[in-house]
């Protein structure tokens, strides 16, 4: 077991502790959980990246070199369908050009039309997997995530109302911890609902009629806390519900085209790339529903983010919803979005008051 | 019937497509002047912030025609087919122009190709005709002159740029860049017309055998998604070696163009590569400076090259 392959990936959320999972238990490697995002890592990815790249590619990268130096020599990157698509590639490359020796697996090589490649590509990190290995563990850290989603779904929509401040926050750590744990599907379940159990029972003070926000938007920068400045602990500051359908079950897992088709008539005709529909659907949903504000969240640049936007605007004045449009990039400042949030929660509370 | 079309964007691409085929449908075509200020101020004026220089340009145009033809051509390109995608910008037009200027009720005339969805080249300008009211055999008939006009066209290109590469004394720089920068008044065409001034004799990226220029594409980079940047990286490999310096020129802040010229950079070695990025941003005092330092060293190269040929 000397040789065991130690492989990493860029940081999403809390969904590290799902690949955790199949690389340690699938793959039989160890997993090197990138060290936490910090401005060190943004400034190394940043230095080694192209300069108007989009700020995801920073982020990976600075992942990438860091867990390198934690000992890394195995690393993976997806495929997408924007710019995603074409990541892995020229992160190999540069890393390469750094002079680091390590093998990389990107899925972008994978051909939908040949699945049988991605196990091809697995079997580099583990030469004794076999297909049923794969896909039983593949399902397992399926369910991983979509219990994640669920319980930081639940979280959402209630840590604004908690009455001891930090307890949800303390109770996601034990749960992550807990979940880090598991060997099989009746673990996961069984705490699933133990800890969906606890989540309930926290203290909470909601009014009768809270503020409602939906965040919306671009696939990395809405589920990396770190890239879109802790947005939503932000939020949750002010006492508020905040929904966010965009999350890996409900895109990956749960999304269904043709639902999302029939909800953008009326604003969109074609699919505008990447998570741009997505966005547009989910816009409308909230909107209809009566949600008193949209945030809008992408990276500097995301280019079908930037094509959603005018049809944002035409949301927001049909529906007479306020959109606030977020962008970041490398530089954008905590105090800068802390203070357009805080205009945005004055507007939206001024509103209501007069409903 | 009045078509209008951008003279932006895709319109570089596909002038002789798009032209032949409404001709020989008997429609009239009112093309939006070359960029000019107003077009760019307007462009600006209607588009995101954030969107790069060429879509806002592209707004401009659309913004011209308003008003003055029955119907405004606004393509969606998708992909052709599995790995081969264009810039999601060219996914979003259609939706983009008919958000922007919703209130200003204006007439798409829209064709949409996605091969993944089945939605060929010809079946797309097979409903464009019908939505001229035109017969389906006159339809038919234009399409296929129009290939023909193209390919023509193409090969007219190809053989006037292959004479260009043959002159072997003068300064060769290889230009970069996608169709609709490269040829555009305000874009491009600045750039070209002070390296000429410099005494550089112009080769075009975007003029190439595409089907060979898209092989070694793919050999030199395996997952390149879009096919147009695909056909420039591949022109690359085709014609660095004739060539004395490249310049890579794109619009701020060009998706696809911000990895892949920073892929270029890495693998493409022994000539002197300039990578140009343009906004809207008035004067090019520091362009022409880049510019003329650039030449000056490709200059020097080529003639310590020739001094060394001439001793051996």
């Amino acid at each position: 077991m000397k040789n065991k392959k130690k492989v990493s990936f860029p940081h999403l959320g809390n969904y590290w502790v799902a690949i955790e999972f199949l690389v340690k238990n699938a793959l039989d490697a160890d997993y090197i959980i990138p060290p936490p995002i910090t401005k060190k890592t943004l400034e190394l990815g940043s230095m080694h990246s192209p300069e108007f790249v989009c700020s995801p590619f920073k982020y990976n990268l600075g992942n990438y070199i860091e867990a390198l130096e934690a000992g890394a020599n195995t690393l993976i990157q997806t495929g997408g369908v924007c710019r995603l698509g074409y990541y892995g590639e020229l992160h190999e490359q540069i890393l390469k050009d750094l002079g680091y020796d390590f093998i990389f697996i990107n899925l972008a090589k994978v051909s939908y039309r040949k699945p049988y490649t991605l196990f091809s590509d697995f079997k580099k990190i583990n030469p004794r997997l076999s297909i049923s290995k794969l896909t039983n563990y593949m399902s397992l850290m399926i369910r991983m995530v979509k219990i994640i989603d669920k319980v930081e779904g639940f979280i959402r929509e209630n840590v604004g109302f908690e009455v001891v401040s930090g307890s949800f926050d303390k109770l996601l750590k034990e749960f992550l911890e807990a979940l880090r744990k598991v060997k099989n599907k009746k673990d996961i379940n069984e705490i699933y609902y133990d800890y969906y159990k606890q989540f309930k029972a926290i203290k909470i003070k909601k009014p009768k009629k809270p503020l409602k926000v939906g965040i919306i938007g671009e696939y990395y920068t809405i589920m990396e806390p770190f890239s879109n400045r802790y947005l939503e602990k932000e939020l949750a500051k002010k006492g508020m519900i905040i929904t966010r359908t965009m999350n890996i079950s409900n895109s990956l897992f749960l999304r269904r085209e043709k639902d999302v088709k029939t909800k953008i008539k009326g604003y969109l005709q074609y699919d505008i790339g990447a998570t741009g529909m997505d966005t547009i659907s989910e816009a409308l949903r909230l909107a209809k529903e009566g949600y008193d504000g949209l945030i809008h969240v992408k990276s500097f640049g995301c280019m079908p983010e930037v094509d959603a936007i005018p049809v944002l605007q035409n949301i927001s004045n049909d529906y007479k919803i306020p959109i606030l449009y977020l962008s970041f990039d490398t530089q954008t400042s905590e105090t800068g979005i802390k203070t357009r949030l805080e205009a945005f929660y004055d507007m939206i509370v001024m509103r209501k008051e007069k409903k | 019937m009045k078509i209008g079309i951008p003279r932006a964007f895709l319109y570089y691409k596909y002038r002789y497509l798009w032209e032949t085929f409404f001709h020989e449908l008997g429609c009239e075509i009112v093309l939006s002047p070359e960029t000019n200020r107003q077009i760019v101020k307007d462009g600006i004026n209607y588009a995101m912030d954030e969107s790069c220089l060429s879509s806002k340009i592209y707004l401009g145009h659309v913004h011209y025609l308003i008003d003055k033809c029955d119907y405004i051509l606004v393509p969606r390109i998708a992909n052709f087919g599995l790995g081969e995608v264009v810039c999601t910008k060219f996914q979003a037009a259609y939706d983009v122009i008919a958000n922007t200027f919703r209130d200003q009720n204006i007439k798409i005339l829209n064709y949409n190709i996605d091969h993944r969805k089945k939605q060929t080249e010809f079946k797309a300008f097979m409903k464009m005709g019908k939505e001229l009211n035109k017969r389906k055999f006159e339809i038919i008939r234009a399409y296929f002159m129009a290939k023909q006009a193209e390919k023509t066209y193409f090969q007219l290109e190809l053989k006037k740029q292959q004479e260009l590469l043959k002159r072997d004394s003068e300064l060769k720089v290889l230009i970069v860049s996608h169709a609709y920068n490269i040829y555009d008044k305000f874009v491009g065409e600045p750039i070209v017309k002070y390296l000429e001034k410099l005494d550089c004799t112009i080769i075009i990226g975007e003029i190439s055998p595409k089907q060979e220029a898209k092989r070694e594409a793919k050999e030199m980079s395996p997952t390149l998604p879009w096919t147009y940047n695909k056909e420039l990286l591949g022109a690359i490999k085709l014609y660095q070696k004739q060539v004395d310096g490249i310049v890579l020129m794109s619009s701020f802040p060009c998706g696809p163009d911000s990895l892949v010229n920073e892929m270029i950079i890495r693998k493409i070695k022994g000539k002197p590569i300039l990578n140009l990025v343009l906004d809207e941003q008035e004067g090019n005092v520091g362009m022409e400076t880049r510019l003329e330092s650039f030449v000056d060293i490709i200059k020097l190269k080529k003639d310590v090259v020739n001094e060394k040929q001439k001793e051996s």
